[in-house]
């Protein structure tokens, strides 16, 4: 009986000659991965050839490594990465922290959708202001229901933000001086004008999502990037506060008002 | 009020009404008492109670946990999310993940959780227009060419689905099965077919929309509802692939995977 197969562009395997489950050589995209690829490339090349099937330039790879650098850790305090220390403090299984990580994550305050949002808004208006100023100043409703929630800031800026964080500028001067593409200098001369039309500074989420346009990344390929590469900080927090233990970790003692706790509306008409 | 302001009212307290944990105490689930005051419900009631905020009739409490019963459980290892906890079964990893992933799986474009809210959506916006006597064709065209697809009908792999008839028998029982939203599904249906060279059936999740319409219950409720709809099905789908083999789930030799990329070339850099 025929097999049913993967059909791929990317991966192609060749079978020991007496055990068909077991490769002898892998090729992703045509180069030899175990004997070409990995004595030769760095990770960030490798990266981008899985992604977009073609090695990167020079000047590619090092904007892609430098993004890399900036995604990598936002911090304990950062949603996704708490996510990551809430499984780590309790003592869950390390897959249970980075699916936390990505699960909250994935939405549109900072998360994955924002910069998926974002690469969408920069494939509409690419370089044009004027459609910049009608997309961020007249946002569209969605025209059915979703199961993500509608977003309720401009994609990409920063909605608590007074002015752009310093954390966002160097790393939106640095991934400019990587010489990739268009949109991340737009971004950088026009910042001031964008930010006035969406009325919150620049969040490192439009970075991101300048950044991996000018890659030639699609807004899917970047919201999968997104995920991946800021999943290294949820990592180290989540096996940092595994090891400090739940007692050093914060749980809000007495900060949660219940407003309709029958106990106090008991208490309330007794007093 | 500033944003600093904002963020450092909401770093001092969280206001809410959905409950809390009184330490050794008692535990206040959306204003009543869990222990003394909501015993009686029954987990599909209690999982209602939390979403809605809303005590569940008896009535309510059997026909949603009923849908689930027919309609969206099936321990059938080769659906995509079902498959992955099969996987993770097969590969030793542990069930609440291979669970979680496949949860999360669920909320997929083409079946689960996105046509599933898209399909009570899509009732809820067109029924004031058509209680006001505009013409159901007309609006089942304007959906189709606004979003290219009715969700609630059609089906992936088949044209029938075979979930309906025991769905609207149980229905029946429970003197459900004529509600607006429930013939207002299925007038939609009868639309469809005119409209299309192949008949285009109403799939379950149209009718589990329609009855949930039906009993009010608003589109994010009913996404947050279906949210673990499928979970029953996946249990067995683990067992199964855990207590065989390890790594035996379908394996793929070499040759299964088509390759359809870029010749073999050599590293230049």
């Amino acid at each position: 009986m025929k097999l049913e197969t993967i059909k791929t562009k990317i991966w192609q395997e060749h079978a020991q000659t007496k055990h068909p489950f077991m490769a002898d050589s892998c090729y992703c995209s045509g180069y030899n991965v175990y004997q070409d690829i990995l004595p030769n490339a760095s990770w960030i090349e490798y990266l981008f050839l899985l992604f977009q099937l073609e090695l990167p330039t020079a000047k590619q790879a090092r904007l892609l490594e430098k993004l890399a650098i900036a995604l990598a850790n936002a911090g304990p305090r950062d949603y996704s990465v708490r996510a990551a220390m809430n499984g780590g403090v309790g003592g869950s299984s390390s897959a249970a922290c980075l699916m936390a990580a990505l699960g909250v994550g994935a939405g549109s305050v900072a998360g994955a959708r924002e910069v998926l949002l974002a690469m969408q808004a920069w494939q509409h208006c690419g370089l044009s202001l004027a459609l910049w100023q009608q997309y961020l100043s007249q946002p569209k409703s969605a025209t059915q229901a979703d199961v993500w929630p509608e977003a309720e800031h401009p994609m990409g800026f920063d909605p608590y933000a007074n002015t752009c964080a310093q954390p966002v500028q160097q790393t939106l001067a640095v991934l400019v001086d990587c010489q990739v593409g268009e949109y991340l200098l737009c971004l950088q001369q026009q910042q001031g004008q964008l930010e006035q039309w969406a009325q919150c500074p620049l969040a490192m989420s439009g970075v991101a999502a300048a950044a991996l346009s000018d890659l030639g990344f699609n807004p899917e390929q970047g919201e999968m990037l997104y995920l991946l590469l800021r999943l290294p900080g949820a990592a180290v927090h989540a096996l940092e506060q595994r090891q400090l233990g739940w007692a050093q970790y914060p749980f809000f003692a007495g900060k949660i008002d219940v407003v309709n706790d029958p106990k106090r509306n008991q208490d309330e008409i007794n007093d | 009020m500033t944003k600093v302001e904002q963020l450092s009212q909401a770093q001092q307290q969280w206001r809410t009404d959905i409950g809390a944990w009184f330490a050794g105490e008692r535990v206040v689930f959306r204003g009543k008492d869990l222990l003394t005051e909501l015993h009686h419900l029954s987990w599909m009631g209690l999982l209602l109670y939390g979403i809605t905020g809303k005590i569940p009739t008896e009535k309510q409490q059997r026909l949603f946990e009923r849908l689930w019963v027919l309609s969206t459980s099936y321990p059938e290892l080769r659906l995509w999310n079902n498959r992955v906890v099969a996987l993770a079964g097969t590969v030793r990893s542990t069930a609440a993940l291979g669970i979680s992933a496949g949860v999360a799986v669920s909320q997929a474009e083409i079946y689960g959780g996105c046509p599933m809210t898209k399909a009570i959506d899509f009732l809820y916006r067109i029924k004031p227009d058509y209680d006001q006597g505009k013409d159901l064709t007309e609006l089942v065209n304007l959906e189709i060419q606004q979003h290219k697809i009715i969700a609630g009908y059609g089906r992936p792999l088949i044209r029938t689905d075979e979930r309906i008839q025991a769905v609207m028998q149980f229905a029946q029982e429970l003197a459900l099965d004529q509600g607006e939203y429930v013939k207002l599904a299925f007038a939609i249906e009868q639309v469809l077919f005119k409209l299309k060279h192949h008949k285009i059936y109403m799939n379950v999740a149209g009718l589990l929309a329609a009855l949930a319409a039906d009993q009010g219950m608003s589109v994010q409720d009913y996404n947050l509802y279906i949210t673990l709809c499928f979970a029953a099905g996946m249990f067995p789908c683990f067992k199964d692939t855990v207590s065989q083999p390890e790594a035996t789930f379908f394996p793929f030799s070499c040759e299964q995977i088509e390759y359809t990329g870029k010749a073999k070339r050599q590293w230049s850099q």
